[in-house]
This record gives structure tokens, C-alpha cells and sequence, in this order.
């Protein structure tokens, strides 16, 4: 009579599991308040999760979409103005300051440095834009019809200058985004013209703004190159263009005094065959701008190492974030198993009762344990959504990016479950392993 | 006569408190047949829970042989005493035992949750029996939202609802007033008409009138098993009216 156990297959039948869960469910509903707090810490842990993930996420995602946009294959070379330089210092007494790359560089570099393919020299000044009445201080690039394929940098509207446009000295010029925004802010801007220095350039295309070299140290000269859209205005003409009407020598007005700069590039992208290549390339062409420039007046930026250390940070965070959610997960387990165990005691009359009617040691555990997963489930998707709630918020008020993986609101409630089983077990156990006798009698 | 459907042989039961030995049972040997409703009394102390909780397989003995329904459960380990219990046995208790988070229909159905009856079937067989106790107007209420009396009809229909081999009570009377532990008796009188089998350890005098056996333990041994009262003057006027066998229906 007893030798066949028919409780095998009725453990596992989703009917029994359902009708248990519902047993459960009701269990924790008689304690609303009990089961609410009990479940908090476990909603917090992972909410904090999902939330430092989406943060984290968004952060290296916007960090490693700039860098992207640099380039894997290039090296980036900026003229910088040395700190030195506001007195004459040694040969150089007119009240020009000469700094920066120069042709002779860049012919160095393409004959001496193997596996380099082309190197795209720009000068860049600042000037003001002028649209009818409308004016807008902005930078203005002389660059190669190459330049966009170079900067990863797409085109929004129109086209970019062609070869002819380049040996023909066009006053042509591609706009940036924020450009075209803030000087067009009503108007389609291809085909209108842009005045600088009583020179009209007409607008043949819009180009999206710069990926920001967030990750470098400072800012290159030509100002602040602030975050989302208060991205510097750009208006890029062909180089030869740029040549003509402003020559090799800057001038401007700086605090009441008037002050002149000599720059014959102010940024040169070299692009390396290989994209393994990158690093030794740049050691190389540091080396030889070391020799060439004692007075360290310019900065070499290598995107790729860029994003390796972006995806380094990354790491550190991951495990700082795994860390943290470990210990708060941790610190939710132990609550529900501290609220299982009073449970257990509180409700060990009911345990005998169960056990008199027939249950086995195996159905207590069972319904023990339903009970924790089921308070840790419900604080698991209840922390989902708060850990969801949170970056959208962030997003919406604070203008930062976050990015939610699938994986991650999956992960973390995967998680609180096995946490909830974790904690839940020896709690379960006890109860099952109390003397059917001594339960009953229990007051 | 039929197969016994409890037997003891020489069952004994020791608790052991550090060196101190107390020898509760000290061989009781005995046999219950189908349709006995035998009443077990004593003085405190005497041994008679401990008796039940054999008899219930809650606890094991610390030797001697007992055989429920043929088959020996005193070397059953624990999950095999738990099927015995949820197949054979029906349990009343005297302060109930009802789990209070649970409905009515629930608690009745608890036993049959645990035997892997189909819910859709155990419904029906607990419906059935909530009626045959007078409650079929108290399904979902909790316990705590009903009288001693009906607490323990539910506790009944409950003990029923597995269809046992007997039922075993531990002072099922004793928290009720004359009045619902009437009500209670008499529906006892009916089950035991009905043909179940029934071991109640009591105090009450008005059970003892009624019942077909008493059993009296003293110190741990069976001290005099006799015909009960209906028996033993069977002319005298124990005869009971078939109304006074229905429950009576709750009015409150
Ligand atoms: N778990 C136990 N450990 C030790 N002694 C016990 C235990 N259970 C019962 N006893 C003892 O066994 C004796 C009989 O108890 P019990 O069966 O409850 O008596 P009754 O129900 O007849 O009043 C008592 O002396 C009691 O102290
Ligand atoms: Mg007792």
C-alpha cells in the first residue's frame, strides 16, 4: 500500500506547484505589511542593480561611441599652444607666437613611419559666423575632401566639397549640426550663404557634430567643446580656401591686447593600414614630434587606446557594480531568511497540523520555500521596475544617457529568486525537520 | 470477525531525559475491529496521548508491532508515516487545529491537497461533507469567524474527507459547551452508525454512554477494556432518535 510514493510526480505537476504557490501567496497577503518589508530589501538591491547597470551602461556606451567615431585606424595629432609661449622665448621675439605641426612633420612622418596610408592635415581658427543679422562665434576647419570618411562623420544633408571645389578655391562650406541649427533655426541652410570676414561661403552640406575627445585631459584651443547641444559650431571649407583668404597667421584680441599665433596645422589625422598597427604607429610618431618639438606644443591621441581604456573602466566598474549588488542581495537574503525563521516559529502548530494531515517533510519544504521565492520574486520584479523608473528619469530630467540591456532587469530578478531560495532553504528545512508531536503541541 | 484494522502487540513507549528513563507505555497489547467506537480513558499522565500519536503514526514506538490496516507501520520511515496518516487516518483535536489562513472548503480539502487528490474532486468531496456537517453556508469563511461547535464540525468534515480507516480524537469535546459538544456527539453517533471506525480518548461521561468500547490505561498499561455503556445495559434507554442524530443546522 505504502510501496508506490505517488508524491513524486504530483511535486512537479504544475497543478500541485500552482495550488501550492496560491497556498503561499495567501500566507504572505495575511501579513501585507510583514511581507512588504521584508521583500524591501530585496526590491532595493535590485533596483540599485538595474539602475547602476542602465547608468553604466549609458556612460561607457556615449564614452565608447565618441571615441568610436575618432576612429580605430587613426592616430589624432593637435597643435597646442605651449604654456610657455606668452613671453619671446629664444629665437622667436616678434609678437607672433609660432607653434605647432608643420609640413615638415608630416612629410617625416609619411616617409619614415611604415604602414601609415595618408595623413589629413586641417587648420582650424576661430572666427565669427554671419548670417544676415545673425552671428555666431565658431570655428571654421580648412580640411581635405577626405576629411568626413577620416572623422567618421556622416552627412546630414547636402554633400560634402569635392576635388574640383578643392583645386578650384570654392568658397563652399559644410556646417555643422548645431550650426545649422542656431544660424538656420528656420530654414533648410543648403543653398544659403554664411559671411565671414565679408567673404560669402555657400552651404552646400550639413555634417553631424564632432564626437567629443571626452576622454583627453583638456580642451583643444578654440574653446569649449561642452557636452549634447552646445556643441561648438563648425563650418568646414576646403583647405586651399582657408589658405587664401586668412594665410598662415592668426590674429586676434585678447584681453585688450591684440595677439597674433602662427599655426600651419592645427590638427592632422594619420590613418594606420592595420588596425593593430594603431599603437606602435603612434609610439613612433611620438618619438619623432618629441625630437622635432622640444616645447611638447602638441598632443597625440590615439582613439584606439582610448577605448581600450574605456572598456578597462568598464570592466572595474562591472565588478564594483557586481560587487555592490552581490552585498545587497546579500543583505536581502539574510532579511528574508531572519522573517522565514520567525515565521517558522511563529507558525509551528500550523507545521504539526499539516504534518497530522498527511504532508511529508518534503511538502513543507516545499511550501516554505514557495514562500520565500515567491517574496523575493515579487521584491525582484517590483525592484525591476523602480531599477527601470530610475534611469528613465535620469534621462528625462537630467539629459544623461542610460541604456538598458535586456539582460540586465533578466539578470537581476534571476538572481533574487535564487536568492530567495538560497536564504530560503534552511529556514524550509527547519521547519520540515520539527517533531510532528512536539509542533502540535506547541502554544 | 473481520481483520482487526488496528493491532498492538506489545507496544511500549520510553522517553529518555538525560538519564532519566519514563517508560509511558509499558506493552500494550490490543486490537480494534471495523466499525468499533472505542473510548480511551485514564488519569493524567496515564499515557493516552502518547498512545494516540502512536496510533496516529505521528510518533513511532519504542517497540512492539503495530499494524494499521494489515500493514506493520512501526518501522515506516518518515514520508511512509506521512502517506500512512494522509491515507488511513483522520485526526480531531481538542482546540481544533484549524489552519486559520485557510477558508473553510480549504482546510476541509487539506488532506486530500496533500494525498494528490485533483482539486475539482476534492472540492466536490469537501462540498459534500461541509454539507453533511451543517456548514455549506460557512465555505469561505475563516475559522476565527466561527463558533467552538462549528470550528469543530469543520475539524470533522475534515478528518473525513479522506475517507480513513479510523479517526482519532484527543479530547474532541472538551473546549465545547454541553450544548454544541451534543451536537458534536451526535454526529459522531451518525459516523459510527455510517459504519467508521473511531478511537477518541475523552473525559466526557456523555461519550462514554455512547460509545460500543472503553478502554482504560493506567500507568502505561491497558488496565480494563470493556463493552461501552449502550452495551453494557443494552435495555436501558440509550436508544436515540434519528433526529437527534442530524446535526443541528447552525442558526447564527
Ligand atoms: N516528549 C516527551 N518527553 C518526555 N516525556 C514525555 C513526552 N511526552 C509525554 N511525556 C510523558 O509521558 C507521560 C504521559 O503523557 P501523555 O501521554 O500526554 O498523558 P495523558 O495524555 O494521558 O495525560 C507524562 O508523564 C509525560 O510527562
Ligand atoms: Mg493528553
Amino acid at each position: 500500500m505504502f510501496a508506490k510514493n505517488p508524491y513524486l510526480h504530483l511535486l512537479i505537476s504544475p497543478q500541485h506547484l500552482w495550488r501550492s504557490m496560491s497556498l503561499g501567496a495567501k500566507s504572505l497577503w495575511l501579513h501585507k505589511l510583514r511581507s512588504l518589508l521584508t521583500a524591501l530589501g530585496v526590491v532595493f538591491g535590485v533596483a540599485s542593480v538595474v539602475a547602476m547597470l542602465a547608468i553604466g551602461e549609458g556612460a561607457s556606451h556615449e564614452a565608447q561611441e565618441q571615441i568610436r567615431k575618432l576612429g580605430s585606424q587613426n592616430i589624432i595629432l593637435e597643435s597646442v599652444k605651449p604654456t610657455d609661449s606668452s613671453g619671446p622665448v629664444g629665437q622667436s621675439r616678434s609678437f607672433v607666437i609660432e607653434y605647432g605641426l608643420n609640413s615638415k612633420d608630416i612629410k617625416q612622418i609619411l616617409q619614415t613611419i611604415p604602414g601609415i596610408s595618408i595623413v589629413v592635415p586641417s587648420r582650424i581658427i576661430s572666427e565669427v559666423l554671419w548670417v544676415e543679422e545673425k552671428n555666431l562665434e565658431g570655428s571654421i576647419i580648412g580640411a581635405l575632401t577626405i576629411y568626413p570618411q577620416m572623422r567618421n562623420r556622416t552627412l546630414i544633408a547636402g554633400r560634402f566639397f569635392n576635388d574640383l571645389e578643392q583645386d578650384n578655391r570654392s568658397p563652399v562650406c559644410v556646417i555643422n549640426q548645431s550650426a545649422a541649427s542656431r544660424l538656420f533655426p528656420l530654414s533648410t541652410p543648403t543653398g544659403k550663404t554664411i559671411r565671414v570676414r565679408g567673404t560669402y561661403y555657400r552651404v552646400i552640406g550639413v555634417i553631424e557634430d564632432e564626437g567629443q575627445r571626452a576622454t583627453t585631459e583638456s580642451v583643444s584651443q578654440g574653446g569649449g567643446k561642452s557636452g549634447g547641444s552646445g556643441s561648438l559650431a563648425q563650418m568646414i571649407i576646403p583647405f586651399a580656401t582657408l589658405m587664401d583668404n586668412f594665410g598662415d597667421t592668426f590674429f586676434r584680441f585678447r584681453s585688450g591686447s591684440f595677439d597674433a599665433e602662427k599655426v600651419e596645422f592645427h590638427e592632422a589625422i594619420i590613418r594606420v593600414g592595420k588596425v593593430e598597427d594603431v599603437v606602435s604607429r603612434a609610439e613612433a610618431v611620438k618619438h619623432l614630434l618629441g625630437r622635432n618639438h622640444p616645447r611638447e606644443d602638441y598632443r597625440v591621441t590615439v582613439p584606439i587606446e582610448l577605448l581600450r581604456q574605456a572598456e578597462r573602466t568598464k570592466r572595474i566598474f562591472s565588478i564594483v557594480l557586481g560587487s555592490i549588488a552581490a552585498i545587497s542581495l546579500l543583505v536581502g537574503g539574510i532579511g528574508i531568511m531572519n522573517i522565514m525563521l520567525a515565521s517558522v516559529t511563529e507558525r509551528t502548530r500550523e507545521i504539526g497540523i499539516r504534518r497530522a494531515l498527511g504532508a511529508k517533510q518534503s511538502d513543507i519544504v516545499l511550501q516554505f520555500l514557495i514562500e520565500t521565492v515567491l517574496l523575493a520574486g515579487a521584491g525582484g520584479v517590483l525592484g525591476v521596475i523602480m531599477g527601470l523608473g530610475i534611469p528613465l528619469a535620469i534621462s528625462h530630467f537630467a539629459g544623461v544617457t542610460t541604456v538598458i540591456k535586456a539582460w540586465a532587469p533578466a539578470l537581476a530578478f534571476s538572481v533574487s529568486v535564487f536568492t530567495g531560495i538560497a536564504f530560503g532553504i534552511y529556514p524550509a528545512m527547519r521547519a520540515a525537520k520539527m517533531n510532528p508531536v512536539e509542533a502540535l503541541r506547541h502554544e | 470477525m473481520a481483520e482487526p484494522i488496528i493491532e498492538l502487540r506489545d507496544i511500549r513507549k520510553t522517553y529518555r531525559m538525560g538519564d532519566m528513563e519514563s517508560h509511558v507505555l509499558q506493552g500494550i497489547s490490543l486490537s480494534i475491529h471495523p466499525g468499533e467506537y472505542v473510548c480511551m480513558m485514564g488519569p493524567s499522565g496515564c499515557g493516552k496521548s502518547t498512545m494516540l500519536n502512536v496510533l496516529g503514526c505521528l510518533d513511532q514506538p519504542t517497540s512492539g508491532q503495530y499494524f494499521l490496516g494489515g500493514l506493520d507501520v512501526s518501522k515506516l520511515n518518515d514520508d511512509d508515516l506521512s502517506q500512512a496518516r494522509c491515507r488511513n487516518l483522520g485526526f480531531i483535536f481538542q482546540s481544533y487545529n484549524l489552519i486559520q489562513q485557510l477558508s473553510v472548503i480549504e482546510n476541509i480539502q487539506l488532506p486530500l491537497y496533500y494525498k494528490g487528490v485533483p482539486e475539482s474532486e476534492s472540492r466536490a468531496i469537501a462540498e459534500n461533507l461541509a454539507e453533511q456537517v451543517g456548514l455549506s453556508h460557512r465555505l469561505y469563511h475563516k475559522p476565527n469567524e466561527l463558533s467552538g461547535g462549528q470550528q469543530q464540525r469543520v475539524a470533522i468534515a475534515r478528518a473525513l474527507s479522506n475517507d480513513p480507516l479510523v479517526i482519532l480524537a484527543d479530547e474532541a469535546t472538551g473546549n465545547l459547551d454541553s450544548k454544541s459538544g451534543n451536537e458534536i456527539l451526535n454526529i459522531f453517533d451518525e459516523l459510527n452508525r455510517a459504519g467508521k471506525t473511531m478511537v477518541f480518548v475523552t473525559h466526557d461521561e456523555r461519550m462514554v454512554q455512547r460509545c460500543s468500547r472503553v478502554i482504560r490505561l493506567q500507568d502505561g498499561l491497558l488496565d480494563r477494556d470493556e463493552p461501552g455503556a449502550r452495551f453494557a445495559a443494552a435495555s436501558s434507554s440509550v436508544a436515540i432518535t434519528d433526529d437527534s442524530l442530524l446535526p443541528t443546522q447552525d442558526v447564527c
